[in-house]
């Protein structure tokens, strides 16, 4: 094989495309474009909603007009025009399943492409899907083993009908419809979403798990979902998406809260591969996501995600540490290629005493891209012992794009302990040259370099989503990932 | 009428009290129209997000000092390093002050900035450098209208200052509040080589606001080093702006002390314009009861092979709050940088508070950059070492925190200046040990 350079990669990461765009012809039930108090209604309305919540969208509408598209990000794009935007889409023969066999074969096929046949996940994986294809829960897996353990996992649509005080006295606690633009937009729209409850001393004895598509050309998809851990009871929740390519740009504004009761503990984690847009920066979708949870005592919420698609991320996970001895934890990679832009990063509120916060952020951009880290550490003056720990490292491939950091501390407590660290490399022509002394060709360095650059993250991801990680990663960065 | 609106209009009313070009007159009335479109600066701005003016500026100021007031030496004889052989630019009120100043134009130009914009001989000098490297915000177009005078420093090709200059704004403020717009500019030509003090200093408690501006200009393998002492009293505010244009192989260094002071900002811009070339940019903020210091920095590297280090060291006690607000950009052409950027603070109290935000942005891939930020306590190990072998709580911890900020002292290269900024920090840590390492 020839010498594989740094250059090859680059000329080949500018070529590759998304490999996972494709489309998927399923009749949709598609309501006009547009966004009105009417089409509010409608949406509540066919979603079968109760009363409480039809007005508590109608309320998050009305908040939403009178806010302004926020423009204070790192991140350039043509602002998308949310009236020409149809604000649902489900799938139109919606039959209720009572076996896999009866779903939709297309859908099934699809599936098949993306290499998660549920027949096959609910056989070897042990994940319990719930499968949401364009808003619509369609399939839901292993219920019934979750169902003795007293977990409610389903869809949030399903969850207002069935459990309607869970939901009003948490939806909307951790991010509240006036928080910002995309949450107000959410709450007003959101289509459909999961719902998950773990009761007391329950602990999950599987990864939950949820795959997120955008389907329908020109539908905005606005997921909502709710994870409430109650006290001494334990999660981990995955979450995946993966867009057929598509030319004019999508939006997706999801909403995920978290609530971890004393002594409970959230894992939640994300592959995001959005389609990115082509090598041109044509396409792609928008990914403005708020998503935040909030720790009682002794309660711990750990985020980790992978950020390889979507054309721009707007994204910051983060945890509002309310109760004394709560965790938080932030763990992220985000790859951006060719014109891709990301401004992630994370919220650390530190309210309660002893409370720890861990921020391991890793960013690799290449192409033309645009990777920038956000982060706020807050302790505020009755956060005694507060301690956090922030480390974020950038790597640049090529000489065309940026990496960016914005950490923000405010520290009012003088026993708080705050650490930042940041660096921001190539790889280094000393490095590939030790491997290649020793027999491993350039293409096989880069891939041990970034893999190790990336492997406190990894390491963080459980088991069942490893392999769909490193896929994912390939995609973005195919050749350097081994 | 608010302060904005004073401003203004006695802009349009104001005869400076010298004549200039027309050259200075455009660019004064261009600077106005800029304040005038964007005010003062408010904490909807992202950088000054930390640091509200609103108190400052609902005051009323004397624009003017009535007249010159001249002050007896040995009243402010502890404000200069009177050990120290230097060469002095004095000025009362924002007026120069003869008596006390030590001026020279013998081979270099230490001399007045209103010197320097009335004769002909320094026109081509204001021509290429006056207002050249200030950036248009609107505090910084503020000074530009109205600044009339402050220190003029030319250094020609090849020649290092024997002494340093020092730069000391007095203030009465014998009758009200004043509000001083001081305008410095500073430059060295090629491979010259100068040593500068400011100090600002006011007598009284009658609010003084200080709007500074400071150019300096650095010329191929120039070496500027310039130290800021900020030590005023309670009720004076200083919002310090200090652009820095550097050309190839040139060395410049800011070390600044904050002490004191009721509100100070320190705008701190660096402007790397060739090859390599050294950027230094270090201070100690020790402050207590409600004192407020930011500091925001800005490094533009848009060369390669240069290089940049930043170390702010913040000991912030009582209710005081500190701000640092560090930038690097590193250019698309500016391979093989090297910045670094440090931000380490040790909060005293439970109401101090700290806001910092050390940003890179980086377009450049061959480049190291870090930078690193931590908030903490004294060590309590340490201390209790210390104690227990007779060293009382408050000298301990004097001594810790001297031992903190100490590698920013290590580069100051004036030996008088290090023993007045160690005795400023043993009085303001209320203990009287010597520190002479």
């Amino acid at each position: 094989m020839s010498k594989y350079t740094e250059d090859d990669l680059r000329e080949e990461l500018k070529t590759k495309e998304y490999e996972y765009g494709f489309y998927t012809d399923i009749e949709s039930d598609t309501i006009p474009i547009g966004l009105t108090e009417d089409v509010v209604r409608t949406i509540s309305l066919k979603k079968e909603e109760p009363q409480w919540m039809t007005d508590w969208r109608l309320e998050a509408f009305r908040i939403w007009k009178k806010m302004e598209e926020p423009d204070w990000a790192n991140v350039n794009y043509d602002k998308p025009d949310f009236q020409a935007i149809s604000y649902y889409s489900a799938p139109s023969n919606k039959p209720k399943y009572n076996s896999i066999d009866e779903v939709d074969p297309e859908l099934l096929a699809t599936f098949e492409k993306l290499g998660i046949s549920l027949d096959e996940q609910k056989k070897l994986s042990g994940v319990a899907m719930d499968v949401v294809v364009d808003s619509v829960s369609v399939a839901t897996t292993f219920k019934k083993t979750l169902s003795e353990k007293g977990i409610i996992f389903c869809s949030i649509s399903e969850a207002i009908k069935e459990h309607p005080q869970l939901v009003k006295k948490y939806l909307g606690s951790v991010v509240p419809r006036t928080d910002n633009f995309y949450a107000a937009l959410n709450s007003a729209v959101f289509s459909d979403g999961s719902f998950c409850y773990i009761p007391k001393g329950v602990r999950c004895p599987m990864e939950l798990s949820t795959y997120f598509r955008i389907n329908q050309a020109g539908t905005g998809q606005f997921e909502r979902t709710l994870v409430i851990a109650d006290k001494e009871s334990y999660v981990s929740y995955l979450e995946g998406c993966t867009a057929p390519s598509r030319d004019e740009n999508q939006l997706h504004a999801a909403v995920v809260e978290l609530i971890a009761l004393d002594d409970a503990e959230i894992k939640y984690s994300t592959v995001q591969n959005w389609f990115p847009g082509n090598a041109e920066g044509k396409g792609g979708v928008f990914n403005f996501v708020t998503k935040r949870g909030i720790c009682e005592t002794r309660a711990k919420i750990s985020w980790t995600q992978v950020e390889t698609g979507s054309a721009v991320t707007w994204k910051y996970p983060s945890c509002i540490l309310k109760g004394d001895y709560s965790v938080g934890e932030f763990y992220s990679i985000a790859v951006t290629n060719n014109f891709q832009q990301a401004d992630t990063g994370t919220k650390m509120i530190h309210l309660g005493k002893h409370t720890k916060s861990t921020i391991i952020s890793k960013g690799i951009s290449a192409g033309k891209s645009q990777n920038s880290y956000r982060g706020l550490v807050h302790v505020s003056s009755r956060a005694d012992h507060a301690r956090n720990f922030s480390q974020c490292d950038s790597l640049l491939m090529g000489n065309e794009c940026g990496a960016h950091t914005f950490p923000y501390i405010e520290a009012k407590n003088n026993n708080a302990k705050i650490e930042h660290e940041a660096t921001t490399s190539k790889i280094g022509e000393d490095q590939i040259f030790y491997c290649n002394q020793r027999g491993i060709d350039t293409e096989k360095a880069i891939a041990l370099i970034v893999n190790g650059f990336s492997k406190e993250v990894l390491n963080k991801l459980p088991m069942e989503f490893a392999v769909e990680a490193q896929k994912l990663l390939e995609i973005s960065l195919e050749g350097s990932v081994g | 009428m608010d302060l904005k609106e004073k401003l203004i209009s006695s802009f349009w009313g104001l005869d400076n009290g010298i004549e200039v070009d027309d050259y200075i007159n455009d660019m004064r009335g261009d600077a106005i129209k800029i304040f005038e479109a964007s005010g003062f600066p408010s904490k909807k701005q992202e950088a000054w997000k930390y640091t509200s003016l609103n108190t400052l500026v609902k005051r009323d100021y004397a624009l003017e000092s009535p007249s010159e007031t001249s002050i007896d030496f040995n009243l402010v004889k502890k404000y200069f390093l009177h050990d120290l052989d230097s060469y002095a630019i004095v000025f009362i009120d924002g007026k120069y002050s003869a008596h006390l100043s030590k001026t020279t134009h013998d081979g270099m130009d230490i001399c007045l900035l209103s010197a320097a914009l009335t004769k002909p001989k320094f026109k081509a000098v204001i021509e290429n450098y006056f207002n050249k490297a200030a950036s248009n915000d609107s505090l910084a177009s503020l000074n530009t209208a109205f600044a009339s005078e402050g220190a003029f420093v030319h250094i020609p090709k090849h020649k290092a200052v024997e002494k340093p200059i020092q730069i000391i704004h007095f203030s009465t403020g014998s009758n009200a509040a004043m509000l001083l717009q001081p305008r410095n500019l500073i430059i060295a030509d090629e491979n010259a080589h100068v040593q500068i003090i400011e100090r600002h200093q006011s007598f009284t408690n009658h609010p003084v606001f200080t709007n500074s501006v400071t150019e300096i200009f650095g010329d191929k393998r120039s070496v500027i080093d310039y130290y800021k002492v900020q030590n005023d009293f309670e009720e004076a505010s200083l919002i310090d702006h200090t652009f820095i244009k550097q050309e190839k192989d040139s060395n410049c260094s800011v070390h600044t002390f904050s002490f004191g002071g009721k509100l100070i900002r320190n705008n701190l811009n660096f402007t790397q314009n060739g090859e390599h070339i050294n950027s230094t940019l270090k201070g100690i903020t020790i402050i207590g009861n409600k004192q407020h210091v930011d500091h925001s920095t800005m490094v533009n590297h848009n060369a390669p092979n240069c290089e940049s280090h930043q170390d702010y060291k913040g000991i912030f006690g009582d209710q005081a709050t500190g701000v640092f607000n560090g930038r690097i950009l590193v250019d698309q052409v500016a391979q093989k940088t090297n910045a670094f950027q440090a931000n380490n603070n040790i909060l005293l109290s439970d109401n101090a508070t700290i806001n910092t935000k050390p940003q890179l942005e980086i377009f450049a891939d061959d480049v190291k950059c870090s930078h690193g930020c931590t908030i903490g306590q004294l060590d309590e190990d340490a201390l209790f070492y210390m104690r227990s072998r007779g060293i009382p709580k408050k000298e301990a911890q004097a001594l810790l925190t001297y031992a903190f900020a100490n590698n920013v002292l290590e580069t100051v290269k004036i030996p008088e200046l290090k023993q007045r900024i160690n005795k400023l920090i043993a009085n303001k840590l209320g203990v009287n040990i010597g520190f002479h390492l």
